[in-house]
């Protein structure tokens, strides 16, 4: 598997018909098994960056390839992770996880069969005939992340999936991706504001310049797995990101 | 407690109705209770010449369920259509504006010049009762369903027809039943109005003018507690299929 995303600029006509630059020459090549968190100030462009990659918007200029073929429409070698509210309130837990299956044709049984394995992998084997309302955010977004894993897509693309999350739940979440990560072998591109999440996560962090979002710099983060994030190493690499990201949301400086 | 508390003023309302009977002794302005009840249970015995309660009320409620079926078949794709697809919305709109303040009885007299006397006109003028709240819920229940329920069943694969069978068409099911039970029960208030005018010979409406015309109070009354509990009891029912199947609405999370 490769994901290349080359040469993508992405301009938007405002409502006063001036052109607003979101993207504006991104370039980056995805290793199989990579995980790449995209990190940026907030209208840097980052979730702009991870539709056109999902295949839910089209890129100005430029193109997005899974393994040589161009991405114009959702694929399924990619599933998407969403911030909040992505859970059906209507379906159960299972019927949830299965939908992507559903939507495929899988018989029912092969279905259901497959919600359980899945919803075991990210520690909610019993929760299957739960409704979404009756969860805690962090076990809803075990859910979703369950549901994108079902239809068996290399690439996994996550747009602050924890961000509505308590701190606590959010370090938990961060420790059980890296855990299914590192078991299904998925790439993932990970789109975050926070430099911590980023740094406790990704192989490469990828900068993104405020308005219009350019890449700042691509920064390898070589620790080994678990990260300790009160480490030297660690404080070291999150000081020199937050460094740059301080200087994209405060130009003056 | 509360379900008690409700019951106080309609009991009142019976005793002083009673009291007020005995003041007035007149049946021919206000007929005492024991001689409406026996009306009411004894609902299979003709009344008047025109049918028993049952009879006459079956008339009605078949009234309404073909004119309120068909103004449903017709609401709800409309409905979904306009709600969907903005082309749709910007062509219906201004005419379904012009078109739903006009009271439903304002058209008996166009249905009568148009289908004559009989059903026709009858179904006709549920129809346009029911058609407008059942129309302007879908549209706004299908413009309800989250755009990341929907993109959720793109990126996992879902054509256009299957985002509308598993994704807006249950997303919008609650505001739709919503516009079915408000335009079930302006059907019925319809119907009865359309039985008085002149014309039919059979149904709750006529029922009751044809017992003011013979000067049987007690008749008008028990058929007006007829209408009322019989509205009650669909009421009933669709608040009940509302609580057992669309009670996820407000719990979306």
């Amino acid at each position: 598997m490769t994901l290349s995303i080359n040469d993508v600029s992405r301009t938007f006509i405002s409502d006063n018909a001036e052109t607003i630059d979101a993207l504006s020459h991104i370039s980056l090549s995805v290793n199989n098994e990579e995980f790449i968190c995209v990190l940026g100030p907030s209208g840097c462009g980052k979730t702009t960056l991870l539709r056109i990659v999902a295949g839910l918007e089209s890129a100005s200029s430029g193109s997005v390839s899974v393994d040589g073929i161009p991405i114009t429409h959702p694929s399924p070698k990619m599933a998407m992770i969403f911030q909040e509210y992505s859970l059906y309130p209507w379906r159960t837990v299972e019927e949830n996880v299965a939908l992507g299956l559903e939507l495929r044709g899988m018989k029912k049984q092969d279905r259901v069969d497959a919600a359980e394995k899945y919803l075991e992998l990210v520690g909610l084997t019993g929760f299957g005939q739960r409704r979404p309302h009756e969860l805690s955010g962090g076990m809803r977004q075990r859910v979703a992340v369950a549901r994108a894993l079902a239809i068996e897509p290399s690439i996994l693309l996550m747009d602050e999936p924890f961000g509505a999350l308590d701190a606590q739940t959010r370090n938990r979440m961060q420790h059980e991706l890296l855990r299914i990560w590192e078991k299904t072998k998925k790439t993932i591109l990970f789109v975050t504001h926070s430099v911590d999440e980023a740094v406790f996560l990704a192989d490469r962090i990828v900068v993104l310049t405020h308005s219009p979002g350019r890449i700042k710099e691509i920064v390898t983060i070589p620790s080994a797995r678990p990260r300790e994030r009160t480490g030297e190493e660690f404080g070291q690499i999150r000081r020199h990101l937050l460094d740059m990201i301080r200087e994209e949301i405060d130009p003056v400086q | 407690m509360t379900r008690r508390l409700g019951l106080v003023l309609p009991i009142l309302l019976i005793i002083g109705w009673e009291v007020a009977a005995i003041i007035v002794n007149n049946p021919f302005f206000l007929p005492k209770l024991e001689t409406v009840i026996p009306v009411l249970i004894s609902p299979f015995s003709d009344i008047l010449g025109t049918g028993s309660l049952v009879q006459n009320a079956l008339v009605s409620i078949e009234r309404v369920v073909l004119g309120f079926a068909l103004a449903a078949a017709v609401a709800i794709p409309l409905g979904i259509g306009m709600g969907r697809f903005a082309v749709l919305n910007d062509f219906f709109d201004t005419t379904i504006e012009l078109l739903r303040p006009v009271p439903p009885l304002a058209w008996v007299p166009l249905a009568l010049a148009w289908f004559k006397i009989g059903i026709v006109s009858i179904v006709f003028i549920i129809f346009i009762g029911a058609v407008f709240p059942i129309l302007l819920n879908t549209v706004d229940g299908v413009r309800g369903v989250k755009n990341t329920w929907i993109e959720v069943s793109t990126t996992l694969g879902a054509k256009e027809r299957q985002i509308l069978t598993k994704v807006v068409l249950p997303g919008a099911a609650p505001t739709i039943w919503t516009g079915l039970r408000v335009g079930f029960g302006i059907s019925w208030m319809c119907v009865v109005a359309a039985e008085i005018l002149p014309g039919p010979t059979s149904g709750l409406g006529y029922l009751i003018m044809y017992a003011y015309n013979l000067g049987q109070i007690n008749v008008i009354i028990a058929g007006i507690i007829v209408i009322g509990l019989i509205g009650l009891v669909i009421d009933q029912g669709f608040r009940a299929v509302e609580k057992r199947w669309f009670g996820w609405r407000g719990l979306e999370r």
